[in-house]
């Protein structure tokens, strides 16, 4: 394999849309002419609880078939994990945590006990409460994603975002969630903003 | 012009049914196969398939009506998995003995107990001596190519043998990945229509199927199917030959990864052939010249084949993704090893994966090292061995 396959871990709890994220990201890359994989860690699935999902993206067909133990890139969609769950287990040097969260990146890295890598924030949660209306914050991290990795075209997302989703939540929803997407792509900050 | 989507593996296939428009399909739930027949009640309720689909009240009578369909002159498939096939079992051997040629996507789950709804090959593996074909698949365009496959090889006059094609549950079932659809007239020419052996419903020629068979035709009937199952393996490369043509993509009895320079290889059923390729390649760039034979038919087994391109290997490891209790090493380390009795090939088994316990790319390289060792010494110890359990 290439080095240009990306392997992205999202971790989230039930109900905040990680698993619609992993796979969201995957099947858009499609239409980048990528290959992808999008799967969710399969368990007991309850509102709250620790949940994983992955999303491989790639200029080659993907062959592995694993869990990602080495991300590029890690994203957190609810802070309280990272001292819950090993969330920045497998990451090496230029790996990077985007992380939804109030705090600052300098503030993350300390709370997480991280060396090396480069470490990304965001306020997910208030942009989805004022964009959607709910805590779900998994398309903010898609936008703060896409704008710390450069993984996917911001307008590539959004494009699906609006064709998959809308049969499922109606334009209205939509919407918010594309105006969430574009306010996380805008107001992620790294360690040196 | 082939069309680039991203689908889990149980959209593949339930796409590939679809395309196919069987005449009647039977539908049981069960984890992970569930999604399946589910994306197909879909198909069927907005009318983009012609197909009758009976919802029955167990995977039993999901195999008895596909049976009773099949003898009537149907185009028939159902999917299963784990318990499912299990207790589906006395009819699963007799759509074979009465030669209906019936497909099923088996969806790969560990049988209870304990219960457990994750991949490993024990349910396709206890039903290796119930006559049907067993074709397994890597990932979600190989779910979607052999079930093309399947019928043609399943409704050959001159094989008539049910096919089994088999997806790792959740590893390919519901992992989402970029794969290429023919279109629906080109699988449609491929797939024919359907000619079907034998039709209860044929008044002026009337069969009668599924008598009793004691001492006079039992023995016989059994010799019939044997060489049902050899004349399947010409067919079986005949149509991948064909399915080539239209897809561009290889496929036969199993596929050499690496292997006509390699020192040490493994041999390795479904999804985790991916993986081994991984692992190969970064063995590669270490200096050791790895290599990978990935099994796709398993029934019929094609040990002369297996045999003749491992014949140069130093050493070799043969993955199981089941274990049988009593015996050293798994069903497909014994058998390859019985094919390879007359040789002096050095063969060791591995057990991983066990109730969907990850195999990783770390993993097959530790078997890779080990490999390493058998080749340099010669010695074989331990003979075989587990991969990712605790002690």
């Amino acid at each position: 394999m290439g080095s240009n396959l990306k392997e992205i871990r999202w971790h989230g709890r039930g109900g905040m849309g990680a698993k619609t994220a992993a796979t969201l990201v995957a099947a858009a890359a499609l239409h980048e002419g990528k290959f992808s994989q999008g799967f969710p860690e399969y368990g007991p699935e309850r509102m709250g609880a620790p949940v994983i999902g992955y999303t491989r993206i790639s200029d080659e067909p993907i062959r592995r078939h694993q869990p990602i133990d080495k991300p590029d890139y890690v994203v957190i969609l609810d802070e309280t994990l990272i001292k819950q769950v090993n969330v920045t287990g497998g990451m090496g040097p230029d790996s990077i945590l985007v992380v939804n969260t109030k705090a600052s990146p300098a503030e993350v890295r300390k709370t997480a006990e991280l060396e090396g890598g480069k470490v990304y924030t965001v306020d997910a949660t208030s942009i989805a409460l004022d964009t959607i209306g709910r805590n779900i914050p998994n398309t903010p991290m898609i936008g703060a994603l896409i704008k710390a990795s450069g993984v996917l075209e911001m307008d590539t997302i959004k494009h699906d975002i609006e064709t998959k989703l809308l049969k499922k939540l109606g334009q209205k929803i939509v919407d918010g969630n594309i105006a969430a997407t574009e306010r996380a792509f805008d107001e992620v900050k790294g360690e040196d903003d | 012009m082939a069309e680039k989507v991203a689908l889990t593996g149980n959209d593949a296939a339930a796409t590939a049914f679809k395309q196919v428009n069987p005449d009647v399909a039977a539908v049981y739930p069960i984890t992970p196969q569930t999604e399946l027949m589910q994306l197909f009640a879909g198909f069927v309720a907005d009318g983009l398939v012609d197909t009758e689909l009976v919802a029955v009240e167990s995977e039993h009578s999901a195999m008895s009506a596909a049976v009773g369909a099949s003898a009537a002159g149907a185009r028939v498939f159902t999917a299963t998995s784990s318990q499912g096939l299990a207790l589906m079992w006395e009819i699963v051997y007799i759509a074979a003995s009465l030669r209906l040629p019936i497909v099923m996507a088996t969806v790969n789950r560990a049988l209870s107990g304990p219960i457990n709804i994750h991949c490993d090959h024990s349910d396709s593996m206890g039903a290796r001596d119930s006559g049907w074909i067993q074709i397994f698949s890597e990932n979600a365009q190989e779910v979607y190519d052999n079930i093309f496959q399947a019928f043609r090889i399943a409704e050959d006059h001159n094989v008539l043998v049910p096919v089994m094609v088999t997806l790792d549950g959740f590893i390919l079932s519901h992992t989402m990945e970029t794969l290429e659809l023919l279109p629906d007239d080109v699988v449609k020419e491929f797939v024919g229509e359907f000619e079907p052996a034998t039709n209860l419903l044929e008044v002026k020629n009337p069969v009668k199927i599924g008598p009793l068979h004691l001492t006079d035709f039992y023995f016989e009937t059994k010799r019939a199917q044997v060489e049902a199952m050899e004349r399947a393996r010409g067919a079986i490369l005949d149509v991948a030959d064909e399915w080539e043509k239209l897809s561009g993509r290889k496929y036969g009895y199993f596929d050499e990864y690496r292997l006509d320079d390699a020192d040490v290889a493994v041999v390795v059923l479904g999804s985790a052939a991916g993986t081994a390729k991984d692992a190969c390649d970064q063995m590669r760039d270490e200096g050791v010249k790895a290599g990978v034979l990935k099994l796709r038919v398993f029934r019929p087994f094609p040990g002369k084949e297996i045999t003749t391109a491992l014949r140069h290997l130093k050493a070799v490891g043969v993955m199981d993704r089941s274990c049988s209790f009593g015996l050293e090493g798994g069903p497909l380390f014994n058998e390859i090893r019985a094919a390879a009795y007359d040789t002096d090939l050095k063969l060791t088994g591995q057990i991983y994966g066990l109730g969907g316990r990850d195999v990783t790319i770390d993993h097959i390289k530790s078997i890779y090292a080990e490999l390493g060792k058998v080749a340099e010494s010669g010695r074989i110890d331990p003979l075989t061995w587990f991969v990712g359990v605790r002690d």
